[in-house]
């Protein structure tokens, strides 16, 4: 049987074109959990979309704004979306670059209330 | 940064740009400094550099009482600084780095280019001269040496 946690990121990678999720600490730049990451460095990711969104959380803050909701961070060949969760913790998703954005970001913020 | 041996100095530039990290020393498995950056002090390094290796040193000496494996990385995130500490092999024999980093920087940034250091300082290894018998003499005025690169006087 599936924890609540693994049974939440294989949501988010049962929506066509996610290649992987992952739960992410965003202080430290770490893999928490991680489903069907196949071909991906989940290490790599991990550390770099944390320093990604730390910063961006920097500038959003330091520009009078709240923290960022949902970070989407898009490529030629695909993307890369995130969703803050309790504490400092990070959903992530990896995906091809026609993926549907919108329930992705539904599916990443599920997982986020459920780490809450 | 300062290095003793010249082939660090691209990869460790490289590391230190990539990584934020705030200090960096690099050293031998005894402590013999290679390389560092971001200390003000020979007083610091030396003993940053002898602590380094006695906790390498030590963890290892644990993991084989523990049956664990041998450690090969020690991290400590601390409130305002983290460090991580890893043993890596090189032609040269086994070396340790010591990397202090704060908040523009974090562990997984830190692990992730620091393997990416280890790949490029094993490409750009020399190979290994023979080894000789080292003198009491030779050995001051090679530690002399060392300081007087790594602090510039």
């Amino acid at each position: 049987m599936k924890t609540g946690l693994a049974a939440s990121l294989e949501a988010v990678t049962r929506v066509r074109g996610v290649r992987g999720a992952m739960v992410v600490s965003s202080e430290e730049g770490l893999v928490v959990a991680e489903a069907s990451m196949e071909g991906i460095d989940g290490a790599a990711v991990a550390a770099l979309m944390a320093g990604v969104v730390v910063r961006l959380s920097r500038a959003i803050e330091a520009a009078g704004r709240m923290r960022p909701a949902f970070v989407h961070l898009q490529a030629e060949r695909g993307a890369l979306l995130a969703v803050p969760a309790a504490g400092d913790l990070l959903v992530v998703a990896v995906t091809d670059a026609d993926v549907n954005v919108g329930l992705v970001r539904l599916e990443l913020r599920r997982a986020a209330e459920q780490l809450a | 940064m300062r290095v003793i041996e010249p082939w660090v100095g691209a990869p460790l530039e490289k590391f230190l740009a990539e990584s934020s990290a705030r200090l960096v020393l690099l050293t031998t498995s005894s402590g013999q400094v290679v390389a560092q950056h971001g200390f003000t002090r020979a007083l610091d390094v030396m003993s940053s550099a002898a602590l380094g290796a006695a906790i390498m040193a030590s963890t290892q000496e644990l993991g084989r009482l523990t049956a664990s494996g041998a450690s090969r990385a020690v991290s400590h995130p601390g409130q305002t600084r983290g460090l991580f500490l890893s043993a890596f092999d090189l032609p040269q024999g086994r070396w340790i780095g010591l990397v202090v980093y704060d908040r523009d920087s974090s562990l997984g940034l830190v692990q992730l280019f620091f393997g990416r250091l280890v790949q490029e300082l094993k490409a750009a290894a020399p190979q290994v001269a023979p080894a000789r018998d080292v003198l009491a003499a030779d050995f001051e005025d090679e530690l002399n040496a060392s300081l007087r690169s790594l602090f510039g006087r």
